[in-house]
């Protein structure tokens, strides 16, 4: 296989077709449209199914009715139909149910705009939908990587029963970039044991099997008390297995950039020139933001003296950078709200400032 | 006390004239007295037998006073969210195309919260059934008007009746179906006499064919009771179908396609 120049929406729905989805249901929104165009081609012509629904709202139904069938099964939207999915979200949650949904995320509040943005942190990683849950999310910060994510999105649902979000923005949506897509999965011929499908298929030994039920609802509070432990303990063991980061100039950075997705890869522009004037600085960029990789920040949180968060939103994950580093290390934020991309000259300066004071602090450390 | 000789369970078949059909759970329900839900659920499950689909159905339940459905019906279920029952059913249809897919929705779930996935599926001739109670009110959560409740009916959200000017008119399903190029079925029928509730079965029955004949969507709307949130005894709930309902929605066939006509027409 070799490279080729493609654009992040379409590379990702070919990169889906070739992880084996099976069905694809969705609704037309900028900047992901070119997903869900891509996906009309491709699937009717390998027999697959493509649908687009009548609403956000119905498409993540569709998939929650396909996933409930236990296929391969997958979505992709921009903020405001994220917003409008998550009832479906928490019911498939509920169901522990695989599928897959894309987030190119889009300025809000409200309509906002069609550019680039990383305002659906915490709709996405904090509170996908009503009750206690996480979705896997994954945050890839080149066209290559969201290549790569899209196939491991299929994997994870499937090994952990769970929805598998792949979040990016607009610009990686929209932007091209030379990439290898992977080779063609065929579609899985048998169905997970849990799946509804036909009983007759199941059967075994001429006995026919217990009827397969996907729900939701626990209606005795210790029952969903209990449901709620079960999930929470699967929680953990995805915590304890995915967590997934990047890191580049880390090992005797004194500064680090803290920074996900497009400004992650602004972040890591700026780090190398800082490195090249000889400013200690390093680069954590987060790929799982749910789990997040807590853990790591609270070992760099010893030895760095402080973190800078840049995001292109408001401060969203500065809190939870700040919240695994606790009081002690000064944590910054350079943020850029609307659509804007901060640029790497920005970063440069911010860093350069917090280094001054930084050893203006230590000059004062008795 | 007269024992009968011999017990009930050694009679011999020929007499057994009446029976918990395959498709039914042996599990008591947690319906009302009264309360036609659970003669629908009957009905389903006895056209489902004769039809010899147990094995390949499948149940997509919705949230409502059938929310449990899938505990009393024998096969594959998935419980949707409010109102989206249709578009859960696309997608397990359209992945399990050899299966047979219904919903069982209620009003407040069908005409109300859900009334865009419903038309829609419909539209698309999504080749799927849908079993439709009108119990003109929100069973569910204590009696709410729906947007199928009468004019003038009292319930806990209309507390002077419902008011035209301000709520609008009853929603007639059966008819709003009927003109979309998708659907091959529709029809109203009622549960209130065993004359109605056997002409209902034909109905649910040709609905299931259509889907069986791959014809596309088919609906069977059934006007139902709910003595409890009627604030009424069984008998006059009854009676208030008959009397109060029907005239406001017809009993009929609003749309049957070629295929499926000259068959279990409405007496
Ligand atoms: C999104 C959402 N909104 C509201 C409810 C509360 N709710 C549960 S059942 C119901 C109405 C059910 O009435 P209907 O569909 O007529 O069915 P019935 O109970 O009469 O059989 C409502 C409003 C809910 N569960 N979810």
């Amino acid at each position: 296989m070799s490279k080729e120049l493609l654009k992040g929406n379409v590379a990702i729905a070919e990169a889906a077709v070739r992880a084996g989805c099976e069905a694809y249901f969705g609704y037309p929104i900028t900047p992901q449209t070119e997903l869900l165009e891509h996906m009309s081609k491709r699937m009717p012509e390998l027999g697959r199914v493509f649908l687009q629904a009548e609403s956000e709202v119905a498409a993540v139904n569709m998939v929650y009715g396909a996933a409930s069938a236990g296929v391969r099964v997958m979505t992709s939207s921009s903020s405001p139909g994220i917003s409008l999915m998550q009832e479906g979200i928490s019911y498939i949650a509920g169901s522990e149910v695989p599928a897959v949904i894309v987030d190119v995320m889009r300025g809000g509040p409200g309509l906002g705009n069609i550019q680039p943005s990383q305002a659906d942190y915490n709709q996405v990683v904090k509170q996908a939908g009503h009750g206690d849950f996480h979705p896997i999310v994954l945050a890839p910060s080149t066209i290559q990587e969201a290549i790569d994510m899209m196939v491991l999105s299929f994997d994870l649902a499937e090994k952990y029963r769970t929805i598998v979000f792949l979040v990016l923005d607009g610009a990686i949506g929209q932007m091209m970039e030379p990439a290898e897509l992977p080779p063609m999965q065929e579609v899985k011929k048998k169905r997970p044991f849990w799946a509804l499908s036909s009983q007759e298929a199941r059967r075994t030994n001429g006995e026919l099997p217990q009827k397969n039920v996907i729900t939701s609802i626990h209606l005795g509070a210790e029952a969903l008390h209990k449901f709620n432990e079960h999930l929470q303990r699967k929680l953990a063991q995805i915590e304890a297995n995915e967590v997934r980061y990047y890191e580049n100039y880390m090992e005797d950075a004194e500064v680090a950039v803290v920074a996900f997705g497009t400004a992650g890869r602004v972040a890591e522009t700026a780090v190398k020139t800082l490195r090249a004037e000889g400013v200690p600085v390093g680069l954590h960029r987060p790929i799982t933001l749910w789990p997040f990789p807590e853990k790591r920040l609270q070992e760099l949180a010893d030895r760095v003296k402080a973190f800078l968060v840049v995001e292109m939103n408001a401060g969203q994950m500065f809190h939870d950078v700040r919240e695994a580093v606790g009081r002690e290390v000064p944590v910054e934020f350079l943020g850029r709200m609307g659509g804007l991309i901060p640029f790497p000259t920005e970063v440069e300066a911010e860093v350069h400032a917090l280094w001054r004071r930084t050893e203006v602090l230590e000059m004062h450390r008795p | 006390m007269v024992t009968l000789e011999p017990p009930i369970e050694q009679l011999p078949c020929e007499n057994l004239i009446y029976s918990r059909p395959e498709s039914l759970a042996e599990i008591q329900t947690h319906y009302c007295p009264g309360c036609t839900h659970g003669v629908a659920h009957r009905l389903v499950a006895e056209v489902i037998d004769e039809l010899e689909i147990q094995e390949r159905t499948i149940l997509v339940a919705p949230v409502g006073c059938a929310v449990f459905a899938y505990n009393y019906f024998d096969f594959d279920s998935a419980e949707a969210a409010h109102g989206r029952a249709p578009a859960m059913a696309t997608g397990l249809k359209r992945v399990n195309p050899n299966s047979i897919v219904f919903t069982y929705q209620g009003d407040g779930d069908l005409a109300s919260i859900g009334i865009a996935e419903a038309i829609h599926a419909a539209t698309r001739g999504e080749n799927i059934t849908v079993i439709f109670v009108n119990n003109a009110i929100y069973g569910m959560t204590g009696g709410q008007m729906a947007p199928t409740s009468l004019i003038g009916q009292v319930t806990t959200s209309s507390p002077t009746g419902k008011d035209a000017a301000l709520t609008g008119m009853p929603m007639h399903i059966a008819e709003m179906m009927a003109p979309l190029p998708g659907v091959v079925y529709s029809v109203r029928r009622s549960l209130h006499d065993a004359r109605h509730t056997i002409q209902a079965k034909k109905a649910i029955r040709t609905a299931f064919e259509a889907q069986i004949q791959g014809l596309g969507f088919s609906i069977v709307e059934l006007l139902s009771s709910c003595p409890t949130n009627w604030k009424m005894t069984p008998l006059d709930a009854a009676h208030w179908v008959r009397d109060e309902m029907i005239p406001v929605y017809p009993l009929g066939d609003f749309k049957v396609a070629e295929p499926l006509q000259n068959k279990n027409r409405s007496a």
